[in-house]
This record gives structure tokens, C-alpha cells and sequence, in this order.
């Protein structure tokens, strides 16, 4: 964000607690001082107003980064970005366009209960005008956000809240990842893992278990959700001839459907086994350990689901 | 029409109310503080997860509320909901188990420190998304209007929720409908690391109630006797179907926003100023001094209190966890509701 900021003077970060507290998660540090309280605005707990702000601010030329302290906090402000920021180009046949950045954590975080759990990502896909980019790879995060800032049209990142702490290899020079593009993170051969996120994390490590029994699995990091990159995914299937879809999504309508739906349609003959798919479970997620434990797949049923489409015990 | 006013807010220095009063409210006021102390220490044992706001500080809002109020009445607050939730009437085990996740919890382990629900003690909750429960508990006002009952419903939010689009547009509602909802803003001086000035042009919360030509007044949130006072009148303005009220309780958290919260953002002096008109304390010094209560009196009450506190740690301690099984439980009425695995 802040190479964005140097580089461009219409990009400026809203949001609660961006400035003057560094972030709720931190994630804006440094920034207030650098830029100062023009660019690096904390905003009153209004989310609705503040995302329409934004909204105005880019149709009006600037290049807005709307912060939500986490996803489940922008339903307030669905409004602004479903009927005004998604659809402000097509509306006035592209007089205006809107290109903002929503920003924030989304998905369940450990013990936070109800209303502070939830995964935006199918949500936000299901709307034709917004783009969704989910990703905790840190290299790859840089890429994506520089490229959302420069992006014409709205953007919705959504990053993860038990993944902050997460380092890895981020250097300093420019450089932009492609809104659009999946990354495949291991080359194999039997089985396609796909998944986005930070159920990447026992996605490798399913991935890593497979290995030592023989399996050779492909892992895609999915990194944007809309557009869904299918070459990437059709190809990886063309080989391995098995999918396994994890999805932190509900499975209702979640991103693991669209996947399913588009191997199918695409990659029909190809396919050995039935497309598999793990999501966190169809309900609303409570409080208590034993509760969070058994809500989201983990690397056992990801392997195990490896080895049932493998057709091995 | 009763004027949007600050109220005087010199505490008395007379007692008011009588004995049983003043014991009631210091011994409400001693188990909140006293539960939120052992849940802070048991979060930092890692027994308490997730977000946990305490509400030390606050606890005066809570006692003289619940003194003002009928058990009838509804009440319905935010996240900061543990002194709440006690004063309703939720007991320190349940209330303890909750927060530990417990089955024995006050919703079985499934809310935690943020959602605590009775229906039997007419407490709606226990919001996470700030504001929320602004329209919420216009609408159980609704409700009891729509009924026919006399019961109001006390809908309390901080400082923080009183920028929320909701609350105007909930406000202006109740005022059309003329419904029996009781405000409160808890303005404990900040949302997260936000103080109130950096909010709004308008710090004095009460006067957004003008904008709709509600009754509202400031009150002295570090008193259980000028809540009690408020709440009363305010109440009785309320029950009798005159409509909403609106009261900005000024008080003050002494600990941080959540357990994570340094709270760097405020001065020692400013802690300290708050700390030297401590509810607890100055509820006990007025008891003794005023001779409302003899020294024996208030010890007991301690001793009560601890007990019951130990209690509630070691019933929390010894309850099982819910059954991951339990997972789909609540989720919809409909018992046989077909879940996608
Ligand atoms: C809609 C929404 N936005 C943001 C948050 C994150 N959040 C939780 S508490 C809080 C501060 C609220 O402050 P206030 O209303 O003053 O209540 P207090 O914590 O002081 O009791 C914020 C921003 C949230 N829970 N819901
Ligand atoms: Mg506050």
C-alpha cells in the first residue's frame, strides 16, 4: 500500500483505527506518519458511510483503499459495494467507473464465535462488476494489492486474520502479481488440490503426507476468486485426471460449486473420480474449542479424500 | 416535553435510597468486578478465548439500571455484555462457563464472552457488530407496544455504536411510533483506540436525541444512585407511552478496549482521574461513612462474593465441553433440517 501511495497521490487508506492506532492488526503501521492524516484517515464506526465515501471518491477520480477491521463488519456496507461500487460503470454505460479497494480480514479466526467468523469470498464473486482476490502468500499478497490499487475497476481483498503473523521471502523492487492468475504451488501428477487462503496452509501439508505415501499432488493456490482462473484449473485436471476442492466457503453456492461446475462442464472426460469437495461446515460457527475443532476440513480429511478419489486406503 | 438537558450530576453526598439499596447495588457492583477480574486472569490462562471486553469500570451503569428496571423489562447491549448479563440476573456459573465454552454455559458454550442470552431473565444479548442492536431492541419495543404490555425494553450501545446509520434511523422510528424503548449510551470515552472527539463534532452524545426531539439528558455513570435516579425517570417516561428517552451514560473502561487493547492511546492521568471515583469503592466509602452499613456487613458481602466467584471458576473448570456433534444444533428451528455435508 504504501508503494502505491508514493507512487500514486490519489491513493489514500480509510477505515477504523488505520491511523492513529496503526491498524487493529497493525497492517497500516508506519503509514499515518509517512503520508499524515489526509491519506491515512480513521474513520468514525460507520461502515456504510465510509464505503460509500469511497464509492464517491472514485468516481470522482481518486483511488480509494476502504479498510474493514474485518469482512463480517462490510455487510453493513453491502450496499455501497453491490449497488454502487459493482455496478456504477455499467449504470452510466461507462461514464463513470470505480476503481476502490475493500480491504480487510475475512474468515474464522479460532474462538470468535457467530458473527466474527465468517468467509466473504463466494459472497463478494457471486456479484458481476467486483473482482475478489484471496490470498495469504506474502510475496504474492504484495503483488496482488499493488495490482488491485492500479486496477479500474473494485477490488475485494480478503486476507486472514490468523495469517498476519505469516512471513516469507517479500522483496523490496516492484512488481505486480495478475488479478486472474492461479498459482500451481507444487507440480504433481495424481491428484489436484485446489484451494485459496488460509486453508492453503493444510492444503501443503495434506500435500507433503501424500508424498511420503507415493501420491504425487498438484497444488493450486487459487490467490483471485473472480475472475476464477480456469485454464489453470482445467489444465492441472487434463493431468492429474482427480480434483479435490478445500473451501472455506459455506458449501452452499460456495467457490468449491463454481469449481466443481467448471471442471465438470470442461473437463469431463478427463475426470477418474468425482470432483471432491471440503468446506467448512453448513452452519453458523460457535464459541466452545470442541465446536471451532470440528468446523473447518483439516489434513487428515484432505488426505484421506485424496486417497478416496485415488481409489487406495 | 422534558428538555434535552445535562442533568446537574453533582452526586449527593446525602444517602437517598435505602440500606438494602445500597447493599444490593455495592454487591452487584463487587461480583461484576470481581468476575471480570478472574475472567481476565483466566484469559490469561488461556481458559477464555477469542474477544473478551471486560467491563471494570462500568459497573455502577449496571447495578443502579437494574435497581430502575422491572424484571419484565427487556434489555439488550453489545459485546461488553459480562456486568450486563449479570445484573439481569444470569448467575456467575453459567455466566463463567460461557466463557470458557463450557456446556453448562449460559447458551451452552456456543456465544462466548460476546453473545449471552435468557430468555427467562429477558435479556436479548449480547451484539458483536456495533450498533446492531440499536433497531433490534427498537423492535422488541415494537413488539410489546404491538402486545399491549407495559414492559419497555432498554437498548444500550457505546459511544463508538453512536455513529452508526442505525441508530438514526432507529431513532426516528421509535419517535414516529412513539415506542417504549429506553436509549442508553454507555460513553465510555472511546471505540477501540477512538476517542470520542475524533468521532464527531458532536461529543455530547444526548444531543443527537434533539435531532428527533427525544427526551435526552447526560448522566453520571460513575454513581449507581444518579443512574438509579435517570433510569427511574426516564422509565417511568417510557412505561407511561410517552415514547423513546434517551440517556448518554458517562463513564468510563479501565482496562483496555479487549484483552489484546495496551491502550496506549490514553494518558495515566486520565486512568487515574476515572480510577479515584471508582463506583465500588466510593459506593463502599459512602456506605461506611454515611453508616448506611457497619464494616461486618460490607465484609460479608465480600466474602460472599468470593465465594461465589471460586465457585464459578471451579464449576466452569469441572463442566465438560459441548460434543462436537453439537455443531448443527441451533442453527434452524426445524429439528430434521437437511444440513449439506
Ligand atoms: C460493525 C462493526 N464494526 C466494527 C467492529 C469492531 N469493533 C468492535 S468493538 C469496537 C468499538 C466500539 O466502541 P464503543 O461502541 O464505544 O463500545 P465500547 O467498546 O467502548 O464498550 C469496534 C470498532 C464491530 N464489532 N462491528
Ligand atoms: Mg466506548
Amino acid at each position: 500500500m504504501s508503494e502505491e501511495m508514493r507512487r500514486d497521490e490519489n491513493v489514500f487508506l480509510m477505515g477504523e483505527e488505520v491511523a492513529e492506532y496503526n491498524g487493529a492488526y497493525k497492517v497500516s503501521k508506519g503509514m499515518l506518519d509517512e503520508f499524515g492524516a489526509k491519506r491515512v484517515i480513521d474513520t468514525p464506526i460507520s461502515e456504510l458511510g465510509f464505503a460509500g465515501i469511497g464509492v464517491g471518491a472514485a468516481m470522482n477520480g481518486l483511488r480509494p483503499i476502504v479498510e474493514f477491521m474485518t469482512w463480517n463488519f462490510a455487510v453493513l456496507a453491502f450496499d455501497q459495494i453491490v449497488n454502487n461500487a459493482a455496478k456504477t460503470n455499467s449504470q452510466s454505460a461507462g461514464e463513470f467507473f470505480c476503481p476502490i479497494v475493500f480491504r480487510g480480514p475475512s474468515g474464522s479466526a479460532g474462538q470468535l464465535a457467530q458473527q466474527h467468523s465468517q468467509t466473504f469470498e463466494s459472497w463478494m464473486a457471486n456479484v458481476p462488476g467486483l473482482k475478489v482476490v484471496s490470498c495469504i502468500d506474502p510475496y504474492d499478497s504484495k503483488g496482488l494489492i499493488k495490482a488491485a490499487i492500479r486496477d479500474n475497476d473494485p477490488v475485494c481483498m480478503m486476507e486472514a486474520e490468523v495469517m498476519y503473523g505469516h512471513t516469507g521471502e517479500v522483496p523490496e523492487e516492484e512488481y505486480l502479481v495478475p488479478i486472474g492468475k492461479a498459482a500451481v504451488r507444487r507440480e504433481g501428477t495424481d491428484v489436484t488440490l485446489v484451494s485459496f487462503n488460509k486453508l492453503m496452509i493444510p492444503l501443503q501439508q495434506a500435500a507433503d503426507e501424500l508424498a511420503k505415501e507415493n501420491i504425487s499432488a498438484e497444488v493450486i493456490d487459487l490467490r483471485t476468486i473472480r475472475p476464477l482462473d480456469h485454464e489453470t484449473l482445467i489444465r492441472s485436471v487434463q493431468k492429474t485426471n482427480r480434483i479435490i476442492v478445500v473451501d472455506e466457503s459455506w458449501p452452499f453456492a460456495g467457490v468449491s460449486a463454481e469449481i466443481a461446475y467448471v471442471i465438470q462442464k470442461h473437463a469431463f472426460d478427463y475426470l477418474d473420480a468425482p470432483v471432491i469437495r471440503l468446506n467448512a461446515a453448513d452452519t453458523s460457527l460457535p464459541y466452545a474449542p470442541t465446536l471451532v475443532e470440528a468446523y473447518l476440513p483439516n489434513v487428515e480429511q484432505i488426505v484421506k479424500a485424496a486417497k478416496e478419489v485415488m481409489y487406495v486406503k | 416535553m422534558v428538555q434535552n438537558t445535562k442533568s446537574k450530576g453533582k452526586r449527593s453526598k446525602k444517602p437517598t435510597y435505602t440500606k438494602e439499596t445500597y447493599l444490593e447495588w455495592y454487591e452487584m457492583m463487587l461480583r461484576i468486578r470481581r468476575f471480570e477480574e478472574r475472567t481476565l486472569m483466566m484469559y490469561g490462562q488461556q481458559k477464555i478465548r477469542g474477544f473478551c471486553h471486560v467491563y471494570i469500570g462500568q459497573e455502577a451503569i449496571a447495578a443502579g439500571m437494574i435497581s430502575a428496571i422491572r424484571p419484565a423489562d427487556a434489555v439488550v447491549t453489545a459485546y461488553r455484555q459480562h456486568g450486563i448479563g449479570l445484573a439481569r440476573g444470569i448467575n456467575a456459573n453459567e455466566a463463567m462457563a460461557e466463557l470458557y465454552g463450557k456446556a453448562t454455559g449460559v447458551v451452552r458454550g456456543k456465544g462466548g464472552s460476546m453473545h449471552f442470552f435468557s430468555r427467562e431473565k429477558r435479556f436479548f444479548g449480547g451484539n458483536g457488530i456495533v450498533g446492531a442492536q440499536i433497531p433490534i431492541g427498537t423492535g422488541i419495543a415494537f413488539a410489546e407496544k404491538y402486545k399491549g404490555t407495559d414492559n419497555i425494553c432498554v437498548t444500550m450501545f457505546g459511544d463508538g455504536a453512536a455513529r452508526q446509520g442505525a441508530l438514526f434511523e432507529a431513532f426516528n422510528m421509535a419517535m414516529t411510533w412513539t415506542l417504549p424503548v429506553l436509549y442508553i449510551c454507555e460513553n465510555n470515552g472511546y471505540a477501540m483506540g477512538t476517542s470520542v472527539d475524533r468521532t464527531s463534532n458532536v461529543t455530547d452524545i444526548y444531543k443527537i436525541g434533539s435531532a428527533f426531539d427525544m427526551p435526552s439528558e447526560a448522566v453520571d455513570g460513575m454513581s449507581p444512585e444518579s443512574v438509579h435516579e435517570a433510569l427511574e425517570r426516564a422509565s417511568e417516561h417510557v412505561r407511561s407511552g410517552k415514547g423513546p428517552y434517551f440517556l448518554e451514560i458517562k463513564t468510563y473502561r479501565y482496562k483496555g478496549h479487549s484483552v489484546s487493547d495496551p491502550a496506549k492511546y490514553r494518558t495515566k492521568d486520565e486512568l487515574e482521574e476515572y480510577k479515584g471515583m471508582d463506583p465500588v469503592k466510593t459506593t463502599e466509602k459512602k456506605i461506611i461513612d454515611g453508616k448506611i452499613a457497619t464494616a461486618e456487613e460490607i465484609k460479608a458481602i465480600k466474602d460472599k462474593i468470593k465465594v461465589e466467584i471460586d465457585e464459578a471458576i471451579k464449576f466452569a473448570e469441572s463442566s465438560p465441553y459441548p460434543d462436537p456433534a453439537d455443531l448443527f444444533d441451533n442453527n434452524y428451528v426445524q429439528k430434521d433440517y437437511p444440513f449439506l455435508q
